[in-house]
């Protein structure tokens, strides 16, 4: 009766970052289900983002794993793992560096369940950061969502805010599938309330606002710059219904399908290029089932620059999806 | 301890599987024939049982048997594309594996995988792979989980000699060694990656000198030898199980067969093939048990069963099902199921 609570009981409402949000699932998930474990570089010293802190502390070193910088490994064992019964967090510092395991996530993460005719699971939680952040040029900057929604036996999760957060990758450690959870790195310290009693689930979107006239789908970081934009001088006047759809595979299509039919304009916006990115695929999917209007906002097809002037070129502004939706709204 | 009747019966049991698994790719390579397109060979206009490309290890029989005969059920292994001998020695039943490699819906894996990811989960054989040492990242992982589980199993990890030149090689084993795991990894090394002597493209003092870089114990065994693989394979077994961390054996052998049954292998010295062929580890293994005095009749009798069981297998693969095609959509993903566009 007077045994002390777990260190994570805490109010049901808390503010908390988009990193502690994640480090509070995680915590929570570890309490209550023995075979979730962690594995990456530096996770000991809490992750370079802060977002494993005091999680080897409370667990060991034997659950929350510091790792040698061997990515194909990090992520081929974490396979091994999820077939002799664990379930896996992998941490792979930036997705960038992912790149080094892609046969491990693509030939053997998402091929193993329907390969081996179902003989076994895999059920990972690839946590691969995303995004432009601090200066940090055109290996440490990439949004790559598009390579792993194009891959049939990957979930594929990309929040924007610190509930959705806690939300989504709580679903994710209870997913018995592949997931990739693509967290942005210029979320990490964005602070916002988080319910820890309410559930987010895989492949629901969240509508931000309502309007009439045009439809703006984003995810990720791409959520802030829509929100500003919504505001901005520009657009004042204009119905606009955005909407946030948190996890790309599987997307929320009755949502997205129902809100385009309604406003007969659609409006994809995303930081990754925009050649073959995930808008495309949701461009394509809405104009085909309800023949809406559709445009597309992303990056050049040029690798992130180090400059200031060079990297905003590639970033997502505030500025760049108000003229955007203004010339899907037709206004000059 | 040459007329030892245990080692009789235990060489007994070696040889039994050892002719299994020929039997087994035998059969498999006549019924791959015309399957494949390859090497200048069209494919035949009736399609052949065995479809796409099959990875034979006639030849190889020695390091799978002398392996896995030191494994029990719980044990785990990881495999290569040329897996049929590891999953036969692990104990899958040869008749579900011949309806795989036929592609029927009554094959291990639901006629999803074939030759190449031939798998048997429920006695701890978590499949053979497409991609070169593949396996072996998967191995430690589950090795880790063994560990972490407080398990007192090992996980075997069979690798050929071309993977050693992988990424993943040197991952995996330092991986395993940091963290002590339960491995025993098993380099069989048939000398040539694909079409190409890996020899000569191989630097250094070969796999088990990498390994003994890493501070893991490896030797170099006559794999065509059963005997001397099962000796070594039992002595690392025994150190890994007793918390010694991983271990390496480098099986040296030789593939009777082309890279795939439909690659006639022209590119190797006849000489060598001749060889080779005269080096076989099922005459050698019979050779001595006639010499540990067991009777030729008998290990005629070994060898007729091991046909008869392969023969059934054909019969029921060919008889066996399709699999219904609404199949492809199913074992994918939990999420979203159903919603496949």
């Amino acid at each position: 009766m007077n045994a002390p609570l777990p260190s994570s009981a805490t109010p049901a409402v808390q503010a908390l970052s988009y990193a502690q949000a994640a480090q509070l699932a995680l915590e929570q998930a570890m309490e209550r289900d023995a075979r979730i474990v962690a594995l990456g570089e530096d996770l000991g010293r809490g992750g370079v983002f802060g977002q494993y802190r005091g999680l080897q502390q409370r667990f060991g070193a034997g659950r929350v794993i510091d790792t040698p910088i061997s990515e194909s490994n990090i992520m081929g064992a974490a396979v091994g793992m999820a077939l002799a019964g664990l379930r896996p967090v992998v941490e792979m510092r930036v997705i960038d560096f992912a790149l080094c395991a892609m046969d491990e996530i693509v030939n053997q993460a998402a091929k193993n369940r329907f390969m081996f005719g179902g003989q076994g699971r895999v059920p990972l939680v690839a946590r691969l950061p995303i995004g432009i952040w601090s200066a940090s040029a055109a290996q440490h900057s990439q949004s790559l969502e598009s390579w792993f929604t194009h891959l049939p036996g990957l979930v594929v999760a990309a929040p924007a805010s610190p509930q959705d957060n806690f939300g989504l990758l709580k679903a994710a450690l209870e997913c018995g599938d592949p997931v990739v959870y693509l967290e942005h790195k210029e979320l990490w310290g964005q602070t916002g309330p988080v319910d820890t009693g309410q559930a987010v689930a895989l492949g629901r979107a969240r509508t931000l606002c309502s309007g009439s006239e045009l439809t703006v789908v984003t995810w990720s970081r791409g959520v802030d710059a829509c929100l500003q934009a919504l505001d901005a001088p520009e657009l004042q006047g204009a119905s606009i219904e955005l909407i946030d759809l948190r996890t790309l595979w599987p997307w929320d299509q009755a949502a997205v399908f129902e809100s385009a039919a309604r406003t007969g304009r659609l409006l994809v916006v995303h930081e990754a290029v925009q050649v073959s990115g995930f808008g495309a695929e949701v461009a394509a999917a809405a104009a085909e089932a309800t023949g809406c209007r559709v445009a597309r906002l992303g990056a050049p097809r040029i690798p992130v620059g180090y400059a200031p002037v060079l990297e905003a070129e590639s970033r997502l502004s505030a500025a760049k999806v108000a003229l955007a939706a203004r010339r899907a709204l037709d206004l000059r | 301890m040459a007329s030892d009747p245990a080692s009789r019966s235990r060489l007994l049991d070696l040889y039994r599987m050892m002719r299994r698994i020929r039997a087994f790719e035998d059969a498999a390579e006549v019924a791959s024939q015309g399957g494949v397109a390859a090497w200048g060979l069209a494919a035949s206009a009736k399609p052949a049982l065995v479809r796409g490309p099959l990875h034979l290890s006639t030849g190889q029989e020695a390091v799978a048997a002398g392996v896995c005969g030191n494994l029990v059920r719980e044990d785990l292994l990881t495999s290569t594309h040329r897996g049929h001998g590891h999953t036969l020695a692990k104990g899958a039943d040869p008749v579900r594996m011949m309806c795989e490699l036929f592609g029927r819906a009554s094959g291990y894996n639901k006629g999803k995988g074939g030759s190449m990811h031939i798998a048997d989960f429920s006695v701890g054989m978590l499949g053979a792979n497409g991609v070169v040492a593949a396996g072996i990242p998967i191995a430690t992982g589950a090795a880790h989980a063994l560990k972490i589980r407080g398990l007192p199993h090992l996980v075997a990890c069979f690798f050929g000699d071309g993977a050693a030149n992988r990424g993943p090689f040197l991952e995996g084993l330092n991986w395993a060694q940091v963290y002590r795991l339960p491995v025993l990894f098993v380099c069989e090394d048939n000398r040539i990656s694909a079409t190409t002597p890996t020899a000569s493209m191989t630097a250094g003092e070969g796999v088990s000198a990498r390994a003994r870089a890493l501070a893991i114990p490896g030797q170099r065994v006559d794999g065509n030898d059963v005997e001397a693989v099962d000796t070594l394979a039992r002595q690392y077994a025994a150190e890994i199980r007793a918390g010694g961390g991983p271990r390496l054996i480098h099986a040296v052998t030789y593939r009777f067969k082309g890279h795939v049954s439909v690659d006639p292998g022209t590119y190797r010295d006849p000489g060598e093939v001749q060889a080779a062929l005269a080096d076989d580890p099922l005459l050698r293994a019979r050779a001595r048990l006639q010499a540990l005095g067991a009777a030729a009749a008998d290990l005629d009798a070994i060898d007729a069963a091991a046909k008869a069981e392969i023969d059934h297998a054909l019969a029921v693969a060919e008889a066996a099902p399709w699999p219904e095609p609404a199949a492809a959509y199913e074992d994918i993903m939990d999420t979203a199921a159903g919603v496949w566009r």
